[in-house]
């Protein structure tokens, strides 16, 4: 382990620095010359226009679709060209914006999953895989407060608490940076709130860097500490909520006239 | 230059059915997502309805191309009534018993065929006015070749029309995308469905009528033809006409050009174009990815458990049973059980493949016979000892499974199930036609175990043992990391790559694994009966392995020892008869419009919980005192 | 105009709608509020015959719907605008109108691809481009305009706001309420109480599978317990 180096370049270096990031999709320029940094254990919320390019940039920062160009480095080392597991392994997580747990699994059984893909043993082919790692997988899931459904199978569960079963297996490999695609989605306020409020606390006691897209403004101006705004495909505003909350070209492309979010203040 | 020309155009002329055929499969699968195995079946009786017409009114040049007319109609009329009597009650029903049920229809049109038109290859009529010659830069070339040239596009053409200037064509590429969404727009899918089954059995049957003055009608037409659409199909992407169309131009060529270049080796150059397209482009020349969402459930969610008390109790019964079978049955009886766990060996393997790992291959039997012809290979050229040959049996399926699934996990569904199938008919193709080795149809004779195996006490209890340690390592394997791995990458590929499993690795492993232990069962089925022919290989033998699963249910482990049971009373039954087939297709259709859970899951789903056959998932989690005590 | 009356659904096994009785009538907009997973888009989809219905009455005008398929219902006038959009992505814009088209029936308004080009300008320019470049605000207009082209009786409109930017919110807004103009009524499934409000005359409240809650918007609004504990805000 090179421990101390890492923590060096850590102090230095941004936890993910992305630069010049572009993609094309047949002729259609769906993300223009994208760059921004995340700071070490921040939450940077990513917000923009259905089709701006959100998802293209979440997919390409995990290594799910390749980028025509540009550089992503998680704390120096950079990270395009590799396949979506080998960043996992790097410690980029990630969870979905419509929930994706193993369904046949139970809750304990899919952390537990994350524990065997990332110590390398699921082409272990006799030795029994039902309780391994089970202590592990309480301790995460311990940190969402799933304990109490670990051994019901996935497919039961409330969506909002699939989202907290995402988030226990996005912990499980102890990431630098976890990418959340609208993590808050579907739920109600107070559900979304909760939710956002644990991810936030977590993130801060372990130092994980985290990116989200989210249309919930409440949610974004509530916690995000800074702003990035993508509209058709490239970065047209970052700032802190205030600043966004005012900027003229975020409100006509994307906040509007500002009718449907701040109800949290009435 | 004229024999190369000429050449290219005789590839034009035999791309134009192989397209009609192919757009057909591939316009009914986009609205239906039915993968019709009988398909081939359509083209065949396309030709014979051709041959029957032409005789009755096809005097002249303008009662050929009625008659030909006529057959695509009839062809029709067969596919409206097989949509409307099986496939309308299946819609909703797992891929698998839609595949079941097609393969069923192969098996009765089989015999129909038989029964109509006899077991002699037909002589197709040449078409009148039209059976000259005509020479191109010196070499000649018939002038039907140069009609058919023409149909393939005109087809491409009207089809286009039909799909982009009409609101029916609308109506159907909406529902190629979302079926359900076109119901509530006030759309009659059952119509749409049925419509779409007919024109796409149209086209099947007039494919196979417009190459009869070139091909004539045989029985064999029908695995012939679905190998090369499904080829065709895969290559060109799925859905898409005009790729169909590429494709089939590129591989007749490659047939065409490859009889002058490497005769005997055309097989190999059209899968080794196959390969390179989707290394290249996995979704074919044309096709586009699957769209993900809104798609019907696969059928095989159903989390397995570890055993329950009872199921443990059952299992050692029947294990006591069998050990104990020699005392009280006879030989006859004796070496019916045997095949009985050899299938059940076979079967779970691809159990295993289809539940664990959501892979419906269509072309299993590959392995099985590939492990026969291993070990029949071995003892006829190596002179190797039966022993040798028979723990090698597995290894020799396993590379075969590693080179046929490195092609196959780049795709999924039922393009996966298709390529498997058109895989195991190429390795068919070379066991049937590479006669100086495997000695052809007439099959590899002579393959004993050593002596003190060839009782019929003790090879049972050597094929107990091993078919026996091998379903319990299958079922060892489900539950050790690496299946759960497989299980995962079944559940959910987006979750599983984002938590670093590294999906196709994961699945071509559990595809050599269930490879290997059908090769066992292959070659213990080659040292049972002492000969191995090509038929083991063949796709009627992949479908046995399907039907034994389907018979034993696809959610239950035990399922396919079941399976093998009734599939080897049900076969024994029906064999004596001359139209078996008819019978057996016949069966096939009835279980699955009956029973669409299967024999063993119809049996579970009303005994199951109350015999505890399986873990109880909440019982098998420690109790909260326990988990007290723990803490 | 439209009647459920204690409806019980189920998916496979699952006991989902409990007693669910709901109506709505001629040009009113209702909402069926309730967080995700209460048995909104299964109401909904119960009401399309596209969700099996063991017990109970649903009528339309006069017609008994129990037990129809989807296309039947919809040929009687229900028009069904679902959640996550669901466009024809591979079809144009005028040929997913085209898919939607449904003959016009006695009374309900009669819609042409062009006033609905009016009511959309966004999609007017984009006639000819494949629905699956659309930004998803657009490919949200595409669905409520193609269901518009069956000439609908009243609408249930699935979720439109779930996932899109608070502009295209907005957006969607204007056009339920233009739609409201034409005396369409619209049964609205939603979760976000504050987009029901600005819409909405009635609603029912819905959790695990009955209605919990029915009253003026103006009493859900005033009602702090109902909110608190079925609506988590």
């Amino acid at each position: 382990m090179s421990a101390p180096s890492t923590i060096e370049r850590a102090t230095d270096l941004p936890s993910l620095a992305v630069r010049n990031l572009n993609k094309a999709f047949g002729g259609v320029q769906a993300v223009r010359d994208v760059s921004f940094d995340l700071a070490e254990g921040e939450l940077l919320a990513l917000i923009g226009p259905n089709g701006a390019g959100k998802s293209t940039c979440f997919n390409m920062l995990n290594g799910q679709i390749p980028a025509d160009s540009g550089s992503v480095r998680l704390a120096g080392e950079e990270l395009l060209g590799y396949a979506p597991a080998e960043i996992w392994r790097r410690g980029v997580g990630r969870t979905f914006q419509i929930t994706a747990t193993f369904p046949s699994m139970t809750v304990a059984e899919n952390v537990a999953m994350v524990l065997m893909s990332q110590q390398r043993e699921l082409f272990s082919f006799f030795r029994s895989a039902t309780h391994r790692h089970r202590d592990r997988a309480m301790e995460l899931l311990d940190l969402v407060g799933m304990t109490g459904q670990a051994d019901r199978p996935c497919g039961v569960l409330s969506y909002g608490d699939l989202k907290r079963v995402e988030l226990a297996v996005a912990l499980g490999n102890t990431p630098r940076v976890l990418l959340m695609d609208e993590p808050t989605a579907g739920m109600a306020p107070r559900e979304r709130l909760e939710l956002m409020g644990l991810a936030a606390r977590l993130v801060g006691d372990l130092g994980i860097s985290v990116l989200f897209t989210e249309h919930d403004m409440d949610i974004v101006f509530g916690h995000a500490d800074r702003i990035i705004v993508l509209s058709r495909g490239a970065l047209i505003a970052e700032g802190n909520a205030e600043q966004i909350r005012n900027d003229p070209l975020v409100l006509k492309t994307y906040l509007g006239e500002g009718q449907i979010y701040g109800q949290a203040e009435d | 230059m004229g024999v190369y020309l000429v050449q290219f155009l005789t590839g034009l002329a035999s791309a134009s059915a192989l397209f009609l055929a192919a757009s057909g499969l591939s316009i009914i699968f986009g609205v239906t997502r039915v993968v019709n195995f009988a398909h081939g079946s359509f083209y065949m009786l396309g030709a014979y309805f051709g041959f029957s017409f032409v005789q009755m009114v096809g005097g002249g040049a303008i009662g050929f191309w009625v008659a030909l007319l006529l057959a695509a109609v009839a062809v029709g009329l067969v596919g409206l009534l097989v949509e409307l009597v099986i496939l309308r009650r299946l819609y909703k029903a797992p891929e698998l018993f839609q595949l079941i049920a097609t393969f069923g229809v192969i098996l009765i049109v089989q015999d129909a065929a038989l029964w109509a038109w006899g077991a002699e290859d037909l002589l197709g009529p040449r078409a009148p006015g039209l059976t000259g010659i005509v020479r191109i830069m010196g070499t000649p070339m018939p002038v039907y070749d140069l009609v058919l040239i023409a149909v393939g596009p005109l087809v491409l053409l009207a089809l286009w029309l039909l799909f982009n200037r009409t609101r029916w064509g609308v109506l159907v590429r909406a529902a190629t995308e979302d079926r359900e969404m076109v119901g509530a727009l006030g759309v009659n899918q059952s119509l749409l469905f049925t419509g779409v089954f007919v024109l796409g059995s149209m086209l099947a049957g007039l494919g196979g009528a417009i190459q009869l003055p070139k091909g004539g009608a045989d029985l064999l037409m029908d695995f012939g033809i679905l190998a090369e659409v499904f080829v065709v199909t895969v290559v060109g992407g799925m859905g898409s006409i005009f790729g169909a169309f590429l494709a089939a131009v590129l591989i007749s060529q490659l047939n065409t050009f490859g009889i002058l270049i490497w005769p005997g080796g055309t097989l190999v150059l059209m899968f080794i174009l196959m390969a390179v397209i989707l290394i290249v482009r996995p979704t074919g020349l044309l096709g586009r990815p699957e769209t993900v969402g809104h798609k019907a459930a696969a059928g095989f969610e159903q989390a397995l458990r570890p055993a329950g008390p009872h199921y443990k109790l059952f299992v050692g019964g029947l294990l006591a049973c069998l050990a104990a079978a020699p005392v009280f049955v006879d030989e006859f009886q004796l070496v019916l059980i045997t095949d009985i766990m050899v299938l059940a060996l076979f079967a779970t393997s691809l159990h295993f493949l289809m539940s664990t790992g959501g892979l419906v291959s269509f072309g299993h039997a590959a392995f099985y016979g590939g492990g026969a012809y291993t070990a029949a290979l071995l003892v006829t050229y190596a002179a190797s000892p039966f022993e040798l040959a028979l723990l090698l049996a597995p290894l020799g399926a396993g590379m075969l499974a590693l080179v046929i699934g490195w092609f196959c996990v780049r795709l999924s569904g039922v393009y996966f199930a298709m390529l498997t199938l058109a895989f195991a008919q190429v390795a068919w193709s070379v066991a049937f036609q590479w006669s100086e080795v495997t000695n052809g149809d007439d099959g590899l004779l002579g393959i004993w175990p050593s002596l003190w195996a060839s009782g019929t006490q003790v090879f049972y209890y050597l094929a107990l043992v091993f078919c026996v340690g091998g379903i319990f390592l299958i079922r060892r394997v489900v539950f050790a990391p690496f299946g759960y791995g497989l299980r995962a990458t079944r559940d959910s590929t987006l979750r599983a790559a984002a938590i670093g499993i590294d999906i196709k690795r994961q699945q071509l492993m559990a595809f050599v694994f269930a490879g290997a232990m059908a090769g066992l069962a292959g070659g213990l089925f080659a040292f049972s009966k002492g000969s191995v022919f090509p038929d083991e290989m063949s796709i009627p033998r992949s479908f046995d392995a399907l039907l034994m699963v389907l018979l034993g249910g696809v959610e239950s482990l035990s399922g396919p020892f079941v399976g093998a049971a009734a599939f080897t009373y049900l076969h024994d039954e029906l064999i004596t008869f001359e139209y078996w087939r008819l019978l057996v297709g016949s069966t096939i259709v009835a279980l699955v419009l009956l029973f669409p859970q299967g024999l063993a899951g119809a049996a579970k789903h009303h005994l199951g919980r109350f015999l505890k056959l399986e873990a109880d998932p909440e019982a098998a989690a420690p109790s909260p005192r326990r988990k007290a005590r723990e803490a | 105009m439209l009647s459920v009356e204690k409806i019980h659904s189920y998916y496979g096994q699952a006991h989902i709608l409990s007693d669910v009785s709901l109506a709505l009538a001629p040009g009113e907009i209702v909402v069926l509020i309730g967080r995700n997973g209460a048995g909104k888009s299964t109401t909904i989809k119960s009401i399309m015959g596209m969700v099996k219905v063991t017990e109970g009455q649903i009528r339309f005008g006069g017609d008994d719907l129990m037990g129809e398929p989807p296309h039947r219902i919809a040929q009687r006038g229900i028009g069904y605008v679902p959640e996550e959009r669901r466009v024809f992505t591979r079809l144009t814009v005028l040929e997913n109108l085209e898919a939607g088209r449904q003959p016009a029936r006695g009374g309900a308004p009669h819609w042409q691809a062009e006033d609905l080009f009016a009511l959309f300008p966004n999609l007017a320019e984009a006639r000819h481009r494949l629905a699956g470049t659309l930004s998803g605000g657009e490919q949200q207009m595409l669905t409520i305009a193609r269901t518009l082209m069956g000439n609908p009786g009243c609408i249930l409109l699935d979720e439109p706001s779930e996932g899109l930017a608070p502009v295209v919110v907005e957006q969607i807004i204007e056009v339920i309420k233009q739609i409201k103009t034409q005396g369409l009524p619209i049964l609205l499934s939603e979760q976000n109480l504050y987009f029901a409000s600005l819409v909405s005359d009635r609603a029912y409240v819905i959790e695990t599978g009955r209605i919990r809650f029915s009253g003026t918007m103006q009493e859900l609004q005033e009602n702090a317990e109902i909110r608190r504990q079925y609506l988590a805000v």
